[in-house]
Parts: structure tokens; C-alpha cells; sequence
């Protein structure tokens, strides 16, 4: 499914956000901050499909954010085709939404509900002043609401006139309109009913592979992102974790979160389904307040006194995987813990 | 075999609105005996969640018209008049929802909305109705439950709070607990934690449980029998092993492979159903399911098939036109990853599968 050639479109260093707590009700000053993104750093390569996947609070649609430059970075670089993104304004950051285009979770709130679905669809088109001629533009938003499976002749039809799944489509086309060389697409299928999440899925990799898309793919389910990425960061309070290929990172996962993740999904098959699950403790800590060195040293079934004092770097594990940890799990910790792992690596 | 605990016979819930009537239950049975767990599995609108509500007396406020039985220990919830309702409600069956925060009250502490739960039902102290809110919130996996008993719900998390609701679900000691969603809200690693404690709760209590949920992952976990429901109906009845082993509906089938799955060969092109539910106040004529189903025909969109037991499969009910031998050629080669032609195909002719007549569809870029 890749059409990557290797190079990097994207180049996330060192990238930072604190959001800010405040007291006080006139006079406000600050008195902490939720790291929501603690000092990440990760490439991207021209046509592939990177997954991010960790639970609530993990800082994963802060990053999303963070790379479409709907937030502003803390501190950073985010290097976007050689040039620095991270504190364009104005004129230039316009300019960089024609590359880059967002399809957010909720398909409901996404979209005005006073708005036709044509010029919803049309909006990109207005805010760049591209096909001027009225009905030039109609006909091209009719080409893209038949590119992603919507009837075009729908054009008049209000955003609650759809489903759930066509309002998902509608979200896609507005997202490509400008023809974009990157989609960030932050949850797209988690509000869908399961029959219908399959259709936006494969309507995302159809898009993919014709227009040559460089994907990044936000998701908590990790079937999902199997599914769908080429490689995958792991994140866990602000920190990527581990990053590796799909097929390394879920034959032989190697920090023990991600091993704990993969253990804690739901297998449809009953047989599998009711093995010893290795499951972890407690709740993801707040962000505002993370544990120190590692920050997963308080749930994790691993954790050594060195986890609590040394912060492990995100190094080379081998086999193209990189990951944070000081004791990383071994091949028989694998095995026994997570025995649809070793039938994904059998097939390899 | 002993008697079921609740037994649910041909109930039917209706609501009349501006639009017309909805139809959300439209003739469904079940049963549920102690100590076992039953699935219920559909997608929104297909009349899961009406159909517990209904156990617990919640549609007659609604304007719902329900008609048939729910047999609880011989008495007919249906029927049963209201102050009696209150009496089994919270008692001697318990709910747990989706939203375990919109589902605590936000000025009340857990302690209090605990204890509430215990003297709604029982004549005692208050200061024993509170000794069993700290027992609970304990029963439940809370640690320090003398310090959180006195904690406003917003400094619980998600899957804490969750774990309070199931707490003052079980405050009575129910016989059948039903659990609507009670992990769709929450992380996977959570999930997890709330799973295997609604399964080591019913181990120690004994208690049925129904659990309503979109997820087959996690049915498969926990549930001893699943019943698969499509617009209103129950479609697919059978036992957790035979729903993932051989299941008949073709619905059932969209479900199990239109999700990618952790174990499934990477790359595998997912099979979505095509279409969407259909609307509860017009419904299809024939097989609900006829539009969106793959391997439809022409005598599925006059009849409308009823649930029948499925032959050689003690326990399975299923309600298709599709012939049984047809039908497990249709799975067999969904699973072999056989082309979507040459299934329907074999549904329309019955003409059985030829080794090798299509390649299977493998994955398109290999590891």
C-alpha cells in the first residue's frame, strides 16, 4: 500500500506545547502548564501513512493540531519541505493550508449546519480565490462529491439531511479540495457505527493511492491503525514512546505500554479473546502533573528504581523500531503475553 | 435445565412521533439464566438499547407502546404496575450507561449518590448505608475507599467513574445487571480493566448480565451467548462460539469482516456493508436487511423471514431465506477471501464452489 519513496516531507524536532493554568480573575497568573506535547521529534515520509495512537490525554490531537498549524508550537521546528512551518503567520500560513488539510472526528460538529453541503465544500475554493466562475466551481465540487461516494446531485442538500458516514465523506471532499500533499485525519472513524467505518476507510486509502497523500492517522484503536499506516508512534503523556513499522511494531512490540495496549484490545475471535490479558493499573497521571524520568514507570509492570530517575532516551531497538525504555520487553515476554502478536509475525 | 431468569417473549416497543411510528423493537425473544452472560450486539438505531430500557420499565414514560412479555421470576414487567417496577428497579436489576459522567450527578459526592442507591431499597441506617458505600466503591477496585467515598464525582476519572456506576448498580445485590455500552466511553487499557471486573464481579455474585455493545471484540470476551440485532429485530441468536465460528446471517458476516482485526493478514481489504441502517418508521418490505445484503433475492425483498433454528447447530437461530448449505459455502469463502462475485453468485445458483475457481484476495503489498 505505500508509495513512499523514503524522503522526508515532514520533519517534527524537539516540538513542544504547554497549554498554560491559570488562577486568579482579573489579575490571571500562571501557576502550571498541561504538557500536552513534551518534546517530540519524528519524520514523515513523502506518501506514506503514519499512525499515532495512545489513549486520552496523550497529546495526539495536540500533535495533529501542532502540525496543521492550528496550534501554536511552544518551542519546535516543524520542517515542512525544507522550510520551517512552525511560526509562519498571516499570508504564509494560508498558503500552507493548500498543502495541508485536516478531517476531524465528530462529523456532526465539523460542518456548519446552515450551510449547504456545496458550499461547504466550495469554502476552500472562496478562502483561496480559486475557480472564480461560478459554475466552473459547482461542477468541481460536484467532481469531488462523486470522488468520495456522495451523489453530486445532493449539492443543495443541508449537512442533516446526511448520515453519519456520508457527513464524513463531506468532511474528506472539503479536505481535499485544494488537493493537499498532506491529510491529517484525527479520529476519523470513531463516531461511525462499524459497518459504516470500513467504507470511510477504504475511501481514505482509494485517495491515497490516486492522489499520492501523505497521510497522518490519529486513531486510539489499534486494529484500525494496523489497518491503515505504514508506521506508527506510540505516544504516551506528551512523549512518543516508540515508533517502528506497523508490521514491527505489532509482531514484536517493544516498550512495555505498547505491549500493554496491544493486550488490553478486544479480539473478536473467542478462543483468543479469553487469554490471560496483561492488564495495567490505574489511569493515564494528569499531563498537568507527569511522573518524573519515565512517565510510564508508575503503571508499568517492568518499572526498575533506574525507571523513576533516569528519563530513557527513544533509541534504536533494533529492526527499525525506536523506543523509550530501559528494559524493553523481550521475545518470550512477547510470546506470552500477547499470542495474536506471535500469529502476525508467523504470517511475515 | 433450570428456568430462565428473564425470559423475553415477542416484545415489541413502538413510539409514535410527528414523522410516524418507530418501530425500534419490533418482535424480539430472549432469555437470560443466572450466572450466564448474554450479548446483545447491533449498530445505533437497531433497537438495542430500547430493548433493555424496556426490562427496567423506562420506555412508559416515553409514550412507548409495548407489547408481549419479559418474564422476571414470575412476573411480567410488562405489565407489572409501576410502584412494583420501582421495587425491582435498582434492585433486583441494576443498569450500568455509556456515559458514567453524565450518569453521576455532579453536586452530589459518590458517597452520598451511593448510599442513596442502598436506602432507596433497604430500611436501614444511614450510617450502615454508608459503611456499604465504602464496601462497594472497595468491591469495585477503588483504592483508599474511606477517602474517595467523600470525593465529588469530577476528581474521579472516566474509568474510575465507571467503576462507581457498576458499584451502585450492585449496591442491592441485583440478579441481572445489564450493561449498556459501559466500556464505548472509555480507553482500550481501561476497557480492559472494566471488563475483567464485570466478569470476576458476576464469578463472586453470581448475577446474569446483559451487555449491549457495537463492539464483537468485546462480546467475544465475555458473553456465553450473543444475539445480533438488525432494525428492530434479533437476526442472528446463537452461542459465542458458533457467532464466531459459523455464523449465518449475512449481516453477522458484514459485521465480523468489515472491521480490521488485530489478528487478521495486514493489508487485508476490509468489506464494508454497503448502504445504511434503514429508517425505523419505513421500514424495507421482506428481509430488513434485503437492501444492503450482498447476497440478496428476489424472494427476499417479498418475505420477511423469522428467526428458525439453523439445522446441525443446537442453539442457533437465524432469520434468513439464504439455504444452510448455501449459506456455509458463503462463509467458508468469505474467510478463504474468495471474490464478492463469485459469492453472490453461489447465492443466487447454489452451485457449489469449485477448489481454486477464484484467488483468494491475499494481501496487495506483501510485509
Amino acid at each position: 500500500m505505500t508509495v513512499s519513496d523514503g524522503t522526508p516531507l515532514i520533519e517534527v524536532r524537539n516540538l513542544i506545547k504547554h497549554f498554560p493554568i491559570k488562577r486568579g480573575v482579573v489579575i490571571q497568573h500562571k501557576v502550571g502548564a498541561v504538557k500536552a506535547v513534551d518534546d517530540i521529534s519524528f519524520d514523515v515520509a513523502r506518501g506514506e501513512t503514519l499512525g499515532i495512537v495512545g489513549e486520552t490525554g496523550c497529546g495526539k490531537s495536540t500533535t495533529a493540531r501542532l502540525l496543521c498549524r492550528l496550534l501554536d508550537p511552544s518551542s519546535g521546528t516543524i520542517i515542512f519541505e525544507g522550510e520551517d512551518i512552525a511560526q509562519r503567520k498571516g499570508d504564509d500560513l494560508k498558503a500552507l493550508r493548500r498543502e495541508m488539510q485536516m478531517i476531524f472526528q465528530d462529523p456532526y460538529s465539523s460542518l456548519n449546519p446552515r450551510k449547504s453541503v456545496g458550499s461547504i465544500i466550495a469554502d476552500p475554493f472562496v478562502i483561496h480565490g480559486l475557480h472564480k466562475n461560478e459554475g466552473e466551481r459547482k461542477k468541481r465540487v460536484q467532481q469531488l462529491m462523486d470522488r468520495v461516494g456522495l451523489n453530486p446531485e445532493h449539492y443543495n442538500r443541508y449537512p442533516h439531511e446526511f448520515s453519519g458516514g456520508q457527513r464524513q465523506r463531506i468532511g474528506v471532499a472539503r479536505a481535499i479540495a485544494l488537493e493537499p500533499k498532506v491529510l491529517v485525519a484525527d479520529e476519523p472513524v470513531s463516531a461511525l457505527d462499524v459497518s459504516i467505518q470500513a467504507q470511510v476507510l477504504n475511501l481514505l486509502r482509494a485517495l491515497q493511492r490516486e492522489m499520492g497523500l501523505t497521510l497522518i492517522f490519529i486513531a486510539h484503536d489499534l486494529s484500525v491503525v494496523r489497518h491503515m499506516c505504514d508506521r506508527v508512534a506510540v505516544m504516551y503523556l506528551g512523549k512518543v514512546v516508540e515508533l517502528a513499522p506497523s508490521q514491527a511494531l505489532y509482531s514484536y512490540p517493544r516498550h512495555p505500554y505498547t505491549g500493554a495496549l496491544l493486550s488490553a484490545v478486544p479480539v473478536p475471535d473467542p478462543t483468543t479473546a479469553r487469554h490471560q490479558r496483561q492488564l495495567l493499573t490505574g489511569d493515564v497521571p494528569s499531563p498537568a502533573n507527569p511522573p518524573s524520568a519515565c512517565r510510564f514507570h508508575t503503571r508499568c509492570p517492568k518499572a526498575q528504581e533506574l525507571c523513576s530517575k533516569d528519563e530513557p532516551p527513544l533509541e534504536d531497538k533494533g529492526g527499525a523500531t525506536v523506543a523509550a525504555c530501559h528494559y524493553p520487553l523481550s521475545r518470550e515476554e512477547v510470546a506470552k503475553n500477547l499470542p495474536m502478536a506471535l500469529s502476525a509475525a508467523a504470517e511475515a | 435445565m433450570s428456568e430462565p431468569l428473564l425470559s423475553v417473549e415477542d416484545l415489541r416497543v413502538s413510539f409514535h412521533t410527528d414523522d410516524g411510528v418507530v418501530h425500534a423493537v419490533d418482535g424480539i425473544s430472549y432469555s437470560v439464566r443466572t450466572g450466564k452472560t448474554l450479548g446483545i450486539v447491533g449498530e445505533s438505531g437497531s433497537g438495542k438499547s430500547v430493548s433493555s430500557l424496556t426490562t427496567l420499565g423506562l420506555t412508559r414514560t416515553q409514550g412507548g407502546r409495548i407489547e408481549g412479555r419479559m418474564m422476571f421470576e414470575g412476573r411480567d414487567l410488562v405489565t407489572l404496575p409501576d410502584d412494583q417496577m420501582r421495587r425491582i428497579r435498582g434492585n433486583e436489576i441494576a443498569m450500568i450507561f455509556q456515559d458514567p459522567l453524565s450518569s453521576l450527578h455532579p453536586f452530589y459526592k459518590v458517597g452520598a449518590q451511593l448510599t442513596e442507591a442502598v436506602l432507596a431499597h433497604r430500611d436501614v441506617s444511614k450510617k450502615t448505608a454508608r459503611n456499604r458505600a465504602v464496601e462497594l466503591l472497595e468491591l469495585v477496585g477503588i483504592p483508599d475507599p474511606r477517602r474517595r467515598v467523600d470525593q465529588y464525582p469530577h476528581e474521579f476519572s472516566g474509568g474510575m467513574r465507571q467503576r462507581v456506576m457498576i458499584g451502585m448498580a450492585l449496591a442491592n445485590e441485583p440478579k441481572l445487571l445489564i450493561a449498556d455500552e459501559p466500556t464505548t466511553a472509555l480507553d482500550v487499557t481501561v476497557q480492559a480493566q472494566i471488563l475483567a471486573l464485570l466478569e470476576d464481579l458476576q464469578d463472586r455474585l453470581g448475577m446474569a448480565i446483559i451487555i449491549i455493545t457495537h463492539d464483537l471484540g468485546v462480546v467475544a470476551a465475555i458473553a456465553d451467548e450473543i444475539a445480533v440485532m438488525y432494525a428492530g429485530r434479533i437476526v442472528e441468536h446463537a452461542s459465542t462460539e458458533q457467532i464466531f465460528g459459523a455464523p449465518q446471517h449475512p449481516y453477522t458476516w458484514g459485521l465480523l469482516k468489515s472491521i480490521p482485526r488485530l489478528d487478521s493478514p495486514r493489508g487485508e481489504e476490509l468489506v464494508p456493508i454497503a448502504g445504511r441502517p434503514p429508517s425505523l418508521i419505513h421500514r424495507p418490505s421482506g428481509c430488513h436487511f434485503s437492501p444492503r445484503c450482498p447476497y440478496v433475492q428476489d424472494a427476499c425483498k417479498r418475505v420477511d423471514p423469522r428467526l428458525a433454528p439453523v439445522p446441525d447447530q443446537p442453539g442457533q437461530a437465524v432469520a434468513c431465506l439464504l439455504e444452510p448449505a448455501v449459506r456455509s459455502q458463503i462463509w467458508q469463502g468469505l474467510k478463504d477471501g474468495r471474490e464478492s462475485d463469485t459469492l453472490r453468485e453461489l447465492a443466487s445458483t447454489g452451485a457449489p464452489l469449485r477448489a481454486g475457481a477464484s484467488t483468494p484476495t491475499t494481501s496487495e503489498a506483501g510485509p
